[in-house]
């Protein structure tokens, strides 16, 4: 693990909004080819850590690199070379996902079909449709199809499966998976600490604008026992969530 | 990835996305097409009558006479010889009919026919022109076979251009089009914008802040020159809208509206920043936009109003585009004939663009 190779890298960054501290002195890396979650409660810093990275925000002081570009002197160069994912971004309005995306492609400057980038995110049947007519699911994997027009080397999604059902969830998962397995980094944050297990490489926790743990999630799990933690409950083979699969089936309806 | 970052690219998709959006937005074909429209239909049909006096005929008048004969044959004068008197004097009172007219034979020889005239206080105007029309006739009547003995009057009327209603009422109407569309549409667009972070997710993408505006601008201009030609084309076509110089004076007129969407886009980007929730667009919106349609020449000459409101309404930059539009098309005024016009409103622009530079807000 230790020979692999850091695309972004955060160090001692602070941001202030007037007198709230948002975020005190974060180092982390990220490396290429994973899947990096910011885990932490509401208000820890987790959106604006990401919309520093992303070159949305200002920061108050620190280093922050990503692929090598500095993000105060190289932000139209970082720009082109990732894609962002919004909570609760809104699109364009009276336009169909064929026209977003075309929108998109001009904005990146990039020659795509829009068609093929729906059938990467499986939504070919609703071209036509509207950002709004789309169910959680579909609206997240659309935003998820805006973030490839590019082919960044890094896309980050904030809070992507938030709202979403158990099958919409796992269905984005394995979208998730098949993009990191084709290359691209991925940086999410997430409430959720099951799906941080299964689709995280690596984890940081985030707690008032620190990091306070950042490992692979089976070694902070191991880390836990190891100190002598145990479940007051004893862990069955399978929890409510696989009960709620197995009854309602694992094909994905919307 | 390595080829470099095209921004005209940006901008005109942009501006693609924009021009799309417009045409299925409701209120922007309502407000910049139908309703404009509308009036002009109205006023269409409406123009061109001139005046009609209302003349009752009382009943058991004489009505085989040189009197009645020659007001039957005077275009402006609507006779009715067949209401009761009950009906007539109601009627006179509300101003229905202008006059109450009746025409008796008299017995002792000369003048062979006294014309007994009542007026109404509710239609002074009219009776005055009633009046002059009698003594016309009267004199025509009683000079029969007379030569004059001190003048007689020779009028010749110059065949001029013929000024309709549509010629008044287009131009204005055009010009609400162009503020509407400029204020209620950019001041929606770029608030929605804002509040759904479309906009922040541009930010995410390589593209510039001009482009954005630039993209946004050249859809909103090229959606309501669209909307311009199509009333122009409409009033021409329909309803006789005098074009002087023909298509020379349409290209003239779009320069004009051009000139004028601009400026109001910076009320629109203005109400945009100061906009704190989507429903307080409309209110300030209403507040730029009515008094220029009711001050600014829309529908009744400026010069119509009392004397202290003109200030005003010289004051605001409505009047001078519907001013200059009018004399491109109407009197056949070229841009340079109107450059008043244009400097004033040129003026405007600038400084609400200072004020816009200041109130927008991007997130």
């Amino acid at each position: 693990m230790t020979d692999r190779k850091a695309i972004i890298s955060v160090s001692n960054l602070v941001k202030h909004y007037d007198d709230f501290k948002a975020v005190q002195g974060l180092s982390f890396e990220v490396y290429e080819n994973e899947i990096f979650g910011l885990l932490g409660p509401n208000g820890a810093g987790k959106t604006t850590t990401l919309e520093i990275i992303e070159t949305l925000r200002s920061k108050t002081s620190g280093e922050v690199t990503v692929d090598g570009l500095n993000i105060d002197t190289n932000a139209s160069a970082i720009k082109q070379i990732i894609g962002v994912q919004l909570q609760a971004a809104g699109y364009y309005p009276n336009l169909n996902l064929v026209e977003l995306l075309e929108l998109f492609a001009g904005l990146y400057g990039a020659n795509i079909s829009p068609m093929e980038m729906l059938a990467k995110v499986n939504l070919q049947e609703k071209a036509k449709a509207k950002y709004k007519e789309l169910s959680g699911g579909q609206k997240q994997r659309f935003s998820i199809a805006t973030t490839l027009i590019n082919s960044p080397k890094i896309i980050f999604l904030d809070e992507p499966t938030t709202g979403l059902d158990p099958q919409a969830r796992r269905n984005l998962w394995d979208l998730i998976s098949e993009i990191r397995n084709s290359g691209t980094t991925v940086v999410l944050t997430t409430h959720y600490m099951d799906e941080a297990e299964q689709l995280c490489d690596r984890v940081a926790f985030v707690e008032a604008g620190k990091i306070i743990a950042l490992d692979t999630p089976d070694k902070l799990i191991d880390n836990l026992i190891a100190s002598g933690f145990e479940r007051k409950k004893e862990v069955k083979a399978a929890n409510l969530e696989d009960v709620f699969i197995s009854l309602t089936g694992k094909e994905w309806r919307e | 990835m390595s080829q470099p970052y095209n921004h005209t690219k940006a901008t005109l998709a942009l501006a693609k996305a924009s021009f799309r959006s417009i045409t299925r937005s409701p209120s922007a074909v309502i407000f910049t097409l139908a309703f404009p429209l509308i009036f002009i239909i109205v006023f269409g049909f409406i123009g061109g009558g001139g005046i009609k006096l209302d003349v009752a005929v009382a009943p058991g008048s004489d009505l085989n006479n040189p009197v009645i004969n020659a007001l039957e044959k005077t275009s402006v004068i609507r006779l009715t010889k067949n209401d009761t008197q009950e009906n007539i004097d109601k009627s006179l009172e509300k101003g229905a009919y202008d006059a109450l007219i009746s025409v008796e034979k008299n017995p002792n020889g000369l003048p062979a026919y006294f014309t007994n005239v009542k007026y109404t206080s509710a239609s002074l105007t009219n009776g005055n022109v009633l009046r002059s029309v009698l003594n016309d006739i009267a004199h025509q009547l009683n000079t029969v076979n007379q030569k004059p003995a001190v003048t007689e009057i020779r009028a010749t009327t110059v065949t001029g251009r013929l000024h309709r209603t549509i010629d008044f009422i287009l131009p204005g109407q055009l010009g609400f089009s162009l503020l509407s569309t400029g204020v209620f549409g950019t001041a929606f667009i770029f608030f929605a914008l804002r509040q759904n972070l479309v906009i922040k997710r541009f930010f995410a993408t390589p593209v510039r802040r001009s482009s954005i505006v630039l993209g946004e601008a050249i859809a909103r201009i090229g959606f309501a020159l669209l909307g311009a030609l199509f009333i122009i084309l409409i009033g021409h076509f329909c309803f006789n809208f005098t074009l002087i110089n023909g298509a020379l004076t349409v290209l003239n007129m779009l320069v004009l509206a051009t000139i004028g969407v601009i400026v109001f886009m910076g009320f629109g980007f203005v109400v945009s920043g100061l906009a704190k929730s989507e429903s307080t667009i409309p209110p300030i919106s209403n507040i730029i936009t009515l008094p220029q349609f009711l001050l600014s020449g829309t529908f009744f000459s400026i010069n119509a109003f009392p004397a202290w409101l003109q200030p005003i309404s010289r004051a605001l930059p409505l009047t001078y585009l519907n001013d200059a539009m009018r004399k491109v098309a109407f009197e056949g005024a070229n841009l340079w004939d109107v450059k008043q016009q244009i400097l004033i409103m040129l003026l405007w622009g600038i400084g609400i663009y200072a004020v816009a530079v200041k109130t927008f807000k991007w997130e």
